[in-house]
């Protein structure tokens, strides 16, 4: 991986075991963040992007899910090399931090905010010297305050008295932003946000995904940020990563990705979205199912273009522009229409 | 004041909506009533035939206490529904199911209420039996044409829902609600949780069954860029009140009401630059239950005056077949 990539997957495959067989759900996938990129990864409910996230973040469910091979390069060392134990005491929660979809699952609901807030403060503070058991007084007062100073950069009205608060007593959009401060305070490189702002209406949605680029964006932090939602993507990526029953389809800059489709599958599923000037356009067909999934490029059952090629082989990565790159034997030409 | 006092109405209104609200109360401990929430309060609309009427609005706002009150799951606690010139709102029990044929209700997802024991052609008999004289031969033929129009071979009669998918399983919903041959239809937030494609196709369905049955439809969404798309007016909501009425075109083109102005300004514009860097809504909504004097979005309201807490703007037209509720729309 490059020096300036803070995260490089490479060739992930996993698959999960369940009664009807094998669900082949991530084939050989390659996903690349930047240093400081908010990196989209987008795609339909069951094309894998939680599987891809969980996998980065080293939560798979131990039971059902099998890695059948690749690399997971965080800041050159393989994920999938090092211990459990080593991933959460180094990794997890310190140098990769989540935030998840519902909040409010995510809180205990019997501590104080502060209870929660103080205890990741206790173990992932940067102030923390290896291997430190206790919580030494000094060192508290000092991560209190940078939590409270925290809680006032996410807008959390009158923040010392937030922290003796229970997590019922705040708003969705409230919670959400005590997550984003939560992801923030270990001072992470890297980010992972799973659908965060799929349950919040659409103005409590614009706030968060304001706050979240800016304070992502003054520290540095690269974030992966999975969504179905394309506007949501549109407002906070730098680039995005398409995915396709368990393919990644194209990866591009935000305006290319919109504006300059060259994977079919990515083409179509634009058109598919409301759009008031003209006909509803659907992608036509089903998502294959993933025990049995199609040969070679899995979209090709349902594309107009595919011919022998796409039903026996996996397209190699193919760069169209800088930064923009997809796996299609017949990448798209040219502009899309005015979305 | 009721919208309808300067806006005086269709006559030819297929449903006529007037001063309608519903309030929960609250309860405390002891299951004493200290107050209640005012989900729904001095709503007034008319439905023409034939067209596709949007409400939209963000949580708690009272959509889909205003669908579930349409269609007889709530009681109203005041206001009129008059549904072909008929009162309906005080309506219960077999009263209310003579009317219910020909007003339904969709929710979310209506291939979920199909009884996993039961095969399609059952499901799609027992709405006629319930509410139709006709012999089962009659029903039979109603139910296969029906099928088709949704997009499903007929051979689909003798499957179970197991055996279909999700997609096929909401189509027999639709087909289920579709035998009774409503004129008025109560979509609920029927795209909710639906993939891009998915709800292209499902929105294809709705279009293609309103111009084959003749269909009226109210549709409830949080999502402004489908409700742009499917509707022909749209009615904004916030906290319980309609705040502005209007053609579609009209509404996007030019809000009148600051509320209408801050939902549109938040919904990204694919292709273009980030919205969010922009003006967004500061705050959020106060609670139901515990509204603020006079304009009920004055809290976050960008040209809140101070005439905006002594009086609760009522609605009036600001421009032809346009209502807002703003002191300075």
């Amino acid at each position: 991986m490059a020096a300036a990539d803070i995260l490089a997957v490479r060739d992930l495959a996993v698959a999960f075991a369940s009664d009807a067989g094998l669900a082949q759900v991530l084939d050989r996938v390659n996903l690349t963040i930047r240093r400081g990129e908010v990196m989209g990864l987008v795609g339909e409910s069951g094309c894998g992007k939680s599987t891809l996230a969980r996998a980065v973040l080293g939560v798979l469910p131990e039971n059902a899910a099998r890695i059948g091979g690749g690399r997971v390069m965080f800041d050159g060392e393989d994920l999938l090399r090092i211990g459990p134990e080593e991933m959460s005491d180094r990794v997890r929660g310190r140098r990769i931090t989540f935030i998840p979809q519902d909040p409010y699952g995510s809180f205990n609901p019997l501590f104080s905010v502060g209870d929660q807030v103080m205890e990741i403060m206790r173990w992932k503070s940067k102030r923390r010297p290896e291997g430190e058991r206790g919580y030494p007084r000094a060192r508290r007062a000092a991560d209190r305050a940078e939590a409270i100073e925290l809680l006032r950069q996410v807008q959390i009205p009158e923040p010392e008295a937030a922290l003796s608060k229970l997590p019922h007593e705040f708003s969705g959009g409230q919670r959400q932003r005590l997550m984003i401060a939560m992801a923030l305070l270990p001072q992470p490189d890297l980010i992972i946000a799973d659908e965060p702002t799929t349950a919040l209406d659409v103005t409590i949605q614009a706030q968060i995904l304001r706050l979240l680029r800016k304070l992502v964006k003054g520290r540095g932090i690269s974030v992966l940020f999975t969504t179905h939602d394309m506007g949501t993507a549109h407002e906070i990526c730098d680039r995005i990563t398409v995915l396709y029953a368990g393919q990644e389809m194209e990866t591009a800059p935000v305006d290319a990705f919109f504006v300059r489709p060259a994977h079919q599958y990515t083409a179509r599923l634009l058109d598919s979205l409301p759009n008031p000037d003209r006909e509803i356009r659907e992608i036509g067909g089903e998502i294959p199912r993933l025990i049995d999934p199609p040969q070679g490029c899995r979209f090709h059952p349902r594309c107009a273009a595919a011919t022998d090629i796409c039903r026996s082989q996996r397209p190699d990565e193919r760069a169209v522009a800088a930064g923009h790159v997809v796996r299609c034997h017949h990448p798209h030409e040219g502009a899309r229409h005015a979305a | 004041m009721p919208l309808d006092e300067r806006h005086a109405g269709d006559a030819a209104a297929l449903l006529r909506v007037r001063g309608l609200a519903r309030h929960f109360p609250i309860r405390n401990a002891l299951g004493l009533r200290r107050g209640s929430v005012k989900a729904l309060d001095d709503v007034s609309f008319d439905v023409r035939p034939g067209e596709t009427l949007g409400v939209v609005g963000e949580s708690g706002c009272g959509k889909s206490t205003l669908g579930k009150t349409l269609a007889g799951i709530h009681r109203p606690t005041a206001g009129s529904v008059l549904f072909e010139d008929a009162e309906i709102a005080p309506l219960q029990g077999a009263a209310r199911r003579v009317v219910a044929r020909r007003l339904q209700y969709v929710h979310q997802d209506p291939g979920a209420s199909l009884d996993p024991r039961w095969t399609i052609r059952r499901s799609l008999h027992e709405p006629l039996i319930v509410h139709s004289g006709l012999s089962e031969a009659e029903r039979e033929q109603r139910v296969r044409g029906i099928l088709r129009e949704v997009g499903l071979p007929p051979d689909r009669l003798d499957s179970y829902p197991h055996e279909l998918s999700g997609g096929q399983q909401r189509r027999v919903g639709l087909a289920r609600i579709l035998t009774l041959q409503p004129r008025l239809v109560v979509l609920d937030e029927p795209t909710s949780g639906l993939d891009v494609s998915v709800q292209a196709t499902v929105l294809k369905l709705f279009r293609s069954l309103q111009r084959q049955f003749n269909l009226t439809y109210i549709f409830i969404s949080h999502d402004l860029a489908v409700v742009r798309m499917m509707c022909d007016r749209v009615a904004v909501m916030y906290l319980g009140r309609i705040v502005e009425l209007g053609p579609t075109d009209a509404i996007f083109k030019d809000p009148r009401h600051p509320y209408t102005r801050s939902l549109l300004a938040a919904i990204p514009r694919i292709g273009g630059p980030r919205v969010t860097d922009g003006f967004v809504l500061e705050g959020e909504p106060p609670s139901p239950g515990k509204l603020p004097s006079g304009c009920r979005f004055r809290t976050r309201c960008p040209n809140a005056a101070p005439q905006c807490a002594e009086a609760d703007p009522p609605g009036r037209t600001v421009a032809e077949g346009r209502v807002a509720a703003c002191h300075f729309a």
